[in-house]
């Protein structure tokens, strides 16, 4: 039998009972949607987080000062500041390292005309930028003579120049920060949310320089607490670690066996962590939705049992004419295949809709992609295979003359 | 080379956890192309399994059975469809047509197993619905056509890979007097014009005149195989 006739006999057999096709495809559609959405909306909740993660910074340690003991008593990580801008350049030169930035922060009062805004201003340097993956939106960033020269310097996050500049182009323009004038050279590219929430542009950037010696002051001039470092790769973080605690150690020239006055803390593991996390709610939410679509298959496994036994007559039928058990199985199998493509179809098109209203509705990210399109829809064919090959096979091998017989 | 060629055909039913029972003993039969034999006896005399059995539907528990030469017992599943599709067409006594396909599809059926292409199977049909006067009925559906339509519709099926056997199960049994003659008329035209070779099964002896050749059973036996009783 040719194959475009054996769909159209299939295709006809569906027709027959629309109530019942349409009940089983429902099945099929309602599964099949709920997978779509489901691994939408955990894709999703993947791609804020690698988004959170990416605008970090990539392959980061932050390493902090302190961790001293003074007679016994032993302070906190960042206590005491034990890290200096020479250390920063020294381990800057390691080859595992591509950049490391020294950070002195406080917080202080800007202000520009009438308005005035109260933020953290991170004095650093030009690697700053390049370690935490910042981008300009106008302008320049803070380069090494700036810091220098201890310029009256400024870079503006996108939240600090909303407030105080409104709409207004700040670059080139002379603001106040802590009550001394300071030219805006560049501003940020907006950043968003931190993996902890906190607004990422809600910072400006000064040479650290400047921070240490004309802003805040310092009792220990040359030192900071902490600073950001960057491997140059993925597979150098674990070298770069090492490398960069031997050198603080000869640079600090502490003893075989002694405890570090630094430490170093690596923030790839947090963010794979967070990754890691995110990628289980997907697994998990798929799991659930695959869970309906395999109730949806038996759905079709049953319709199509009542089917056969409802249409054994029909099967000795046209095995009296001349249908061979091959005929008879593709045309039970292209059925309960046709009930799942055309619920699938209906499905995906139900599924991305139901993704878009939550999108647009529920304020989540959600991602459709076609790979997830796919993964469902061919989800849902081999079900109809799986599930059809049964009673297709029951059908199949029927004795004629019985089947024939059966009231 | 004989149409039809039966030695020694046993068949006896399987049951579960009781004696098999026997439905037929020891046939000979031998039909020859072209001839139109009626097969008779009581119920459960075993007629309608021997016919099945030569219709392909069943199969032997002993014996040969050669059809076109070839031992219908040896053959594997598909090649007895293939016998069934393009050697033998059957025609029932509750007409077996497919309940919510119209006559014309029901007529291209057996055209369509055979694996015709669509527009030749929707000539031949259209064709063999005109030769069984039924040109005009190709739409309908078999519920809206008489019990002598659909039973034309049925023979028209049977003939559709324009096969040397044409096997009948009791034809005119649910069908009135006036019509089931009809019926006989068409049958007894197959075999006069087109040579066409017809066994069929009947309890009606005014039936069975319209064939030349009668076999009569009793228990699972031939009893008589000869010339139709005047």
């Amino acid at each position: 039998m040719r194959p475009a006739a054996m769909a159209g006999e299939a295709w006809r057999a569906m027709g027959m009972n629309r109530m019942r096709t349409g009940l089983t495809m429902l099945g099929m559609v309602i599964g099949v949607a709920a997978v779509v959405l489901m691994l939408a909306i955990g894709q999703g909740a993947q791609a804020t987080v690698t988004q959170s993660i990416a605008s970090m910074g990539s392959n980061l340690f932050i390493v902090l000062s302190g961790a001293t003991t003074s007679g016994g008593v032993r302070f906190g990580a960042g206590s005491t500041p034990t890290l200096t801008v020479a250390d920063a350049q020294a381990l800057a030169t390691l080859p595992s390292v591509k950049a490391v930035a020294p950070i002195y922060s406080a917080n202080a009062q800007l202000a520009w005309g009438s308005n005035n805004w109260s933020t953290l201003v991170n004095g650093t340097t030009a690697s700053y930028m390049e370690v935490r993956s910042w981008t300009l939106a106008s302008g320049r960033g803070l380069d090494d003579g700036d810091v220098r020269s201890a310029s009256r310097v400024v870079v503006l996050g996108q939240t600090v120049a909303k407030n105080l500049f409104s709409d207004e182009d700040p670059v080139g323009k002379t603001m106040r920060v802590k009550g001394s004038p300071f030219l805006v050279v560049g501003l940020l590219e907006i950043k968003g949310q931190s993996l902890d929430g906190r607004d990422q542009d809600d910072t400006v950037l000064v040479p650290i320089s400047t921070a240490q010696t004309k802003l805040f002051g310092n009792p220990f001039p040359g030192t900071v607490r902490f600073m950001m470092a960057q491997a140059r790769s993925p597979e150098l973080m674990d070298e770069a670690e090492s490398d960069m605690k031997q050198l603080l150690r000869q640079r600090h020239r502490i003893g075989e066996g002694a405890e570090d006055d630094f430490s170093v803390r690596n923030l790839a593991a947090m963010a794979q962590t967070a990754a890691i996390a995110a990628r289980a709610l997907s697994i998990m939410l798929g799991a659930i939705a695959s869970i309906s679509l395999l109730v949806g298959g038996i759905g079709i496994m049953n319709i199509m049992l009542v089917s056969v036994t409802e249409r054994t007559r029909e099967i000795g039928i046209r095995m009296a004419i001349g249908a061979r058990h091959r005929d008879i199985l593709l045309q039970f199998l292209l059925e309960a295949l046709m009930i799942c493509i055309l619920g699938g179809l209906a499905g995906v098109l139900l599924g991305v809709g139901g993704a878009w209203l939550v999108a647009r509705f529920a304020d989540m990210a959600v991602v459709v992609t076609m790979g997830s399109i796919g993964v469902s829809f061919l989800f849902s064919a081999a079900i109809g295979v799986f599930f059809g090959f049964y009673p297709a096979r029951k059908a199949a091998h029927l004795k004629p003359v019985e089947a024939l017989r059966y009231e | 080379m004989p149409l039809i060629e039966v030695t020694h055909l046993h068949k006896q039913y399987e049951k579960p956890a009781a004696a098999p029972v026997p439905v037929l003993h020891d046939v000979n039969v031998r039909v020859e192309k072209g001839e139109f034999v009626a097969i008779m006896g009581p119920s459960g005399s075993g007629k309608s399994t021997f016919l099945n059995i030569l219709g392909c539907l069943d199969t032997p528990s002993s014996g040969t059975c050669l059809l076109d030469g070839r031992d219908a017992g040896a053959l594997a599943s598909d090649e007895l469809a293939d016998l069934r599709n393009r050697l033998i067409g059957f025609v029932f006594q509750g007409f077996n047509l497919l309940g919510r396909v119209n006559a014309m599809d029901n007529v291209a059926l057996p055209l369509l197993y055979a694996g015709t292409g669509k527009a030749e199977r929707r000539r031949r049909a259209l064709e063999l619905l005109d030769q069984t006067g039924l040109a005009d009925k190709g739409e309908s559906l078999p519920s809206q056509l008489s019990g002598g339509q659909q039973q034309r519709v049925a023979i028209a099926r049977a003939l559709a890979n324009n096969p040397p056997l044409v096997l009948a199960d009791e034809p005119t049994g649910n069908l009135d007097t006036q019509t089931g003659r009809e019926i006989m008329e068409i049958f007894a035209r197959l075999n006069q014009e087109q040579g066409m070779t017809i066994i069929l099964v009947t309890h009606e002896l005014d039936i069975a005149r319209y064939a030349r050749r009668l076999i009569r059973f009793v228990d699972g036996r031939v009893v008589h195989d000869g010339e139709v009783a005047p």
